[in-house]
């Protein structure tokens, strides 16, 4: 059985639709009955703390992990019965890099493309247009265990679309990597959305949800709590602004009291209070009337972290 | 140039098979490893039984040959030439099946890039394997040539001492993956050479005939597959082959390869896909 003909890229079909899925290890339920529908062309986020079960949703997703209740669609195709198939049509970043640090950035390119049955001439020709695209090209003969970070990290992704994939999964891209490579990383990742690759990832950086995905999921202990696109899901579950106030004080439970009635609602952290509110600067005008004096506060309007921190009642990453 | 890549990426012209690369890809990322070391490897693999024959062959053989006549009329170096032949492939083969195995499962995590591919655990262990087995017929052809430039293979049967020995290489190889594939840490490799490879080399026949052995232990080396290697390759080298237990070694080595063979998949199946 060669190359097996794949269902027609119908735009209203999900790439990925699973329904009631599940994955357990012995007594220890990681997912918990989840449904997720990708489409095609969207960019589509699992958030949520450590743990979660995203890295577990998405090694099913990537056919490597079996679900263990469920159904789970790829591309109109099952896992259990059409693995390769499947596989041959996404690109993994997985959430550490898997690279041969031995070998040089354009021979990790080249072997990873043998592993899809290209030939040695097109995964020459893939590899220095992937490098290209990851401004690794002037590394391509470098040995890739002295390279950055964010360079391994780039070389994966490029490694990833060696086979041109319709599916490009990405487990925490940028974890691990300073500000200025995850916004390179990220502005490559636009590059590829902008140029119709289904982009599926996890992340526990709210920054990065709120940049990448058109439309995401929040997960905690396994299910998912929320779903909609990051402009819905604060609309929904916070207000539009946040009071940030910090006291002298150790315990930030003191000052309730005095904040009461200003805003909708108040999250105490251990480091400060946030105040929920619709217009963070009346709410801190009526604090000064009060008398209310904070040692800094700071009005910016809701994140995700508002929203998981709602939804939750936890902050994302400790 | 960068621009179109992400064009491509979505497009569905000439698409990858949907079977992959199958074993020959592992094999070729394997290869594609060692190219960087081949110098270093090969000139130990020509140095090593140079040594060993010098040593063991030459100058414990002097005593042997003063003391004995040799071992069965034999002089020692011709004896001992084909045991170090067979345990040149064991230690090869324990070499790429032990700390490479676990460093693919969880410190590279090689085997896991490949299995986001089309690859199987089959195409995995079987590429891996096919490897191993490049590896043996260069290692043991570098040392067969070696002892027959030195005049130690006296019979035209001796050439079938290779790919003997390299079954017997391949043999032990199946056994160590499928022992490497559930390790959790590289303390077991420790152990395996302590008390596996390092007692098999020097009692299973590689250096005195295994009638030298205490009556009890004499079975143990009968179990071990390296004695099997052994005793073929001397027989052949020395042209003192007879097909019965030819054939019964070869048929023993060949139980340990299927063996290990099914047991690695199982293993490494059961390590990978969870």
């Amino acid at each position: 059985m060669a190359a097996e003909p794949l269902p027609a890229g119908d735009p209203a079909e999900p790439l990925i639709s699973a329904r009631g899925l599940v994955k357990t290890f012995g007594d220890f339920t990681a997912v918990d009955a989840i449904d997720v529908d990708v489409r095609p062309g969207e960019a589509f986020g699992f958030l949520g703390p450590n743990g979660a079960g995203k890295s577990s949703t998405m090694k099913m997703i990537g056919c490597v992990s079996p679900p263990s209740a469920g159904s789970l669609r790829i591309m109109g195709l099952d896992p259990a019965t059409h693995g390769p198939a499947i596989r041959a049509r996404l690109g993994v970043v997985p959430q550490r890099d898997t690279l041969d640090e031995e070998l040089t950035v354009e021979e990790n390119i080249w072997v990873y493309g043998r592993y899809f049955g290209l030939s040695r001439s097109e995964v020459r020709r893939r590899a220095a247009e992937l490098l290209e695209f990851a401004q690794l090209a002037e590394r391509s003969r470098s040995v890739v265990e002295p390279l950055s970070g964010g360079m391994k990290r780039r070389l994966t992704i490029a490694r990833a679309l060696v086979n041109q994939p319709r599916i490009l999964l990405l487990d925490e891209p940028t974890t691990g990597l300073d500000p200025q490579a995850r916004h390179v990383l990220w502005d490559r990742l636009f590059r590829l959305k902008r140029e119709g690759v289904t982009l599926v990832l996890t992340t526990h950086y709210m920054d990065e949800a709120e940049q990448l995905c058109d439309r995401l999921v929040v997960m905690d202990h396994g299910r998912i709590v929320a779903e909609g696109s990051p402009r819905s899901l604060i609309e929904e579950h916070s207000t539009r602004e946040v009071l940030e106030l910090r006291f002298d004080s150790d315990d930030h439970r003191e000052h309730l009291a005095a904040v009461d009635g200003v805003a909708d609602r108040v999250e105490v952290l251990p480091d400060r209070l946030l105040l929920y509110t619709a217009d963070g600067e009346s709410a801190q005008a009526e604090l000064g009337r009060r008398g209310v004096e904070p040692l800094s506060s700071l009005v910016r309007r809701s994140t995700l972290e508002d929203v998981f921190l709602h939804l939750t009642g936890r902050t994302l990453v400790d | 140039m960068a621009t179109d890549v992400g064009t491509r990426t979505a497009g569905t012209s000439r698409a990858a098979p949907a079977r992959g690369g199958g074993w020959r890809s592992v094999t070729e990322h394997w290869l594609t490893q060692y190219r960087r070391v081949w110098v270093g490897s090969a000139i130990s693999s020509f140095l090593t039984p140079l040594l060993y024959l010098a040593g063991m062959g030459y100058g414990l053989g002097a005593l042997v040959d003063g003391a004995s006549g040799g071992i069965d009329g034999v002089p020692y170096v011709l004896f001992v030439a084909p045991g170090v032949l067979a345990a040149t492939a064991m230690q090869v083969a324990a070499g790429e099946t032990t700390f490479s195995v676990i460093g693919a499962i969880k410190w590279q995590r090689f085997y896991e890039g490949m299995l986001a591919t089309p690859l199987g655990v089959r195409d995995v262990v079987r590429g891996h394997m096919a490897y191993v087995l490049v590896r043996l017929v260069v290692a043991c052809g570098i040392f067969l040539a070696v002892a027959a430039l030195l005049g130690l293979v006296r019979s035209p049967w001796g050439l079938l001492a290779l790919p003997v020995a390299v079954l017997g290489g391949m043999a032990f190889a199946a056994c160590c993956y499928a022992y490497s594939a559930g390790l959790s840490n590289d303390q077991g490799v420790t152990l395996l050479f302590r008390f596996v490879v390092m007692p098999m080399q020097l009692f299973a026949g590689t250096f005195f005939p295994i009638e030298q052995l205490p009556g009890w232990l004499q079975p143990v080396a009968w179990v071990t597959p390296l004695w099997h290697a052994v005793d073929a390759c001397r027989d052949l080298v020395l042209g003192t082959v007879t097909p019965g237990p030819l054939l019964g070694h070869l048929a023993y080595l060949g139980v340990w390869l299927v063996v290990g063979l099914l047991l690695s998949e199982r293993v490494l199946r059961r390590r990978m896909v969870i």
